[in-house]
């Protein structure tokens, strides 16, 4: 069980100026997880990795890496992470391969090993034609990658990333997503994004923090969950009565919406749909449209950040 | 690891032409105070007729050079040392090495190895330029030994100051400017008490504790000095770098 353990944060607070930035932020994380940090502008994402990554001292709380305090150890901890800041701490003046070997040798790579990790890191970034070329050359998606390769180039058992997908191509994000995947089979993963789908897709951890507070921490399906729900989006040309869908078994609500649309809610463990239909062919309600609601992963963000709002504004009064 | 800090700033000192051009500069103005300095030497001598008027050529073209040297060290380390930090700062690249398993000592002591190596290129340059006089005539190589000596503690100091300064701000070019009023001050510094020479003031100005080295004496309070000096601003800058971390 200790093994396996790669990131514990315990009670992290920051405040800064008399304003708590971070408060009592504590999760775990094993090896081979994929965490998302979800959360909008100002949340604390930025600040709750700088601590993560010693870049700032924790106000309170502490951080382990694989067993290692990072206050009491930052070298060695240090030695385990692997870190790409929001804004790239690139050296601009360097070719590729330049600024990869200095990485590789700050980040304790052997002399032997240096060049093997740096064509294995530019190979994984898909950089290796773009070798020769001054960083300050490269376009953003490409300085992009260089951050990665940098921050996984030690082969370290914990990566954060920063916002990694910003600034990308389509086709870049999908290479980038698949390539943290790889990543998080073997090491953990860390990473913060703003764009929802994203984390649906690489992550297999979810945490949302608001105002410096976390406000969910599960698994991604457990969100999933909450976003697929158990209703559906019905059209009818001649649209029932709320009424009348009522009747139908299993159907425990509905809704009339715009444009001859409702909104029906089923209960956890039925399956109304085939008797929706039916009764829409039998009364010639003019069924034209059936398919499960979803609601937006963004919905489902809000409604987690606005409880929370409307939860401390109600204990506050 | 020091060294790869230190490794890391050379090569960045080099992969622009900013390093490259002060190398070149710095040489054209010593090689040219050498040369002159050879033509004065027997123009000087000659009319020189009692015996304890002349002295050797060592002193004298030595004397010229490294007068020059110390002078132009001023202008030329703070242009050098301005980035060291501050520009890291600017272009938000210290995370880079505040991540790596580096402590700020290390980080510290690297730029600033790193630094010092840059100059002692032009150090090691000056003394084999002199050396060069052997060739015809025979020098004290003992005076040249004790100027470089100096020469490098000076520069370090320098550096060690201008590192400082370069870790207070974002900018590279208020760093150089802060550094050099500082540095300017610190030389200048034991002509306003030229009346008084015992005066405590006095003893901190770094081109006083210079100038037994120009004479060509080591004395070892002169090097406490520049190792207190720099040993003092490369504390304050490891301080203030963890200022950044403790307080962000």
């Amino acid at each position: 069980m200790m093994t396996n353990l790669t990131v514990e944060a315990l009670e992290l607070t920051r405040i800064y100026g008399g304003r708590e930035a971070v408060s009592n932020v504590s999760f775990n994380l094993t090896k081979g997880q994929v965490l998302g940090f979800l959360g909008p502008n100002g949340a604390g994402k930025s600040t709750t990795m700088k601590m993560l990554t010693g870049n700032l001292a924790p106000s309170a709380g502490s951080v382990k890496i694989c067993g290692i305090d990072m206050i009491e150890n930052p070298k060695e901890a240090k030695a385990l992470i692997g870190y790409l800041p929001e804004m790239r701490p690139l050296y601009k003046e360097f070719t590729v391969d330049e600024y990869l070997t200095i990485a590789a040798r700050l980040h304790r790579v052997s002399s032997r090993n240096i060049k093997k990790a740096v064509d294995n890191a530019k190979e994984r970034c898909g950089l290796t034609h773009m070798s020769k070329r001054l960083i300050e050359n490269l376009s953003n998606g490409y300085q992009q990658r260089v951050g990665i390769a940098q921050a996984i180039i030690h082969n370290p058992m914990v990566v954060i990333l920063d916002e990694p997908t910003v600034g990308l191509d389509p086709i870049q994000i999908r290479d980038i997503r698949t390539l943290i995947r790889e990543i998080g089979t073997d090491h953990s993963v860390i990473l913060s994004t703003h764009i929802l789908p994203e984390v649906e897709m690489v992550c297999d951890h979810v945490q949302i923090i608001d105002k410096g507070k976390l406000v969910f921490n599960g698994g991604i399906d457990v969100l999933k969950r909450q976003r697929i729900g158990n209703k559906l989006l019905i059209g009818f040309k001649n649209a029932p009565q709320v009424s009348d869908l009522l009747q139908i078994a299993g159907v425990s609500e509905a809704e009339a919406l715009e444009n001859n649309m409702m909104r029906v809610r089923f209960a956890e463990d039925s399956m109304p749909h085939e008797a929706i239909v039916q009764a829409a062919v039998k009364n010639g309600w003019g069924l034209y449209q059936i398919a499960p609601d979803q609601t937006s992963l963004e919905d489902v963000f809000v409604q987690l950040t606005y409880q929370d709002a409307a939860v401390a504004e109600a204990s506050a009064a | 690891m020091i060294l790869n800090v230190a490794r890391k700033e050379l090569k960045s000192v080099f992969a622009s032409p900013m390093g490259w051009i002060i190398l070149a500069l710095l040489m054209f103005a010593f090689g040219t105070y050498y040369l002159n300095g050879v033509n004065d030497y027997f123009e000087v001598m000659s009319g020189a007729i009692r015996p304890a008027e002349r002295y050797g050529v060592t002193q004298f073209v030595g004397q010229t050079v490294y007068g020059l040297a110390s002078f132009i060290m001023l202008f030329a380390v703070p242009l050098l040392s301005m980035r060291l930090i501050s520009e890291e700062r600017r272009s938000q690249t210290l995370p880079f090495l505040f991540s790596a398993p580096l402590s700020l000592t290390e980080i510290v002591l690297g730029k600033f190895v790193g630094l010092v190596a840059f100059l002692s290129i032009l150090i090691v340059y000056i003394a084999l330029m002199l050396f060069t006089l052997n060739i015809w005539s025979d020098i004290d190589f003992g005076y040249i030994l004790a100027n470089s000596l100096g020469l490098f503690l000076l520069v370090a100091s320098f550096s060690a100051l201008g590192l400082y300064f370069s870790s207070l701000t974002s900018q590279p070019v208020v760093a150089a400017i802060l550094s050099f009023i500082a540095l300017f001050a610190l030389m200048i510094l034991d002509r306003f008490f030229a009346g008084d020479p015992s005066n405590t003031m006095a003893q901190l100005s770094l081109m006083r504790h210079f100038q037994s080295f120009a004479g060509g004496l080591i004395d070892s309070a002169d090097i406490a000095y520049f190792v207190l000096f720099i040993m003092t601003f490369l504390t304050l800058t490891i301080r203030r770098l963890d200022a950044d971390r403790l307080r962000g």
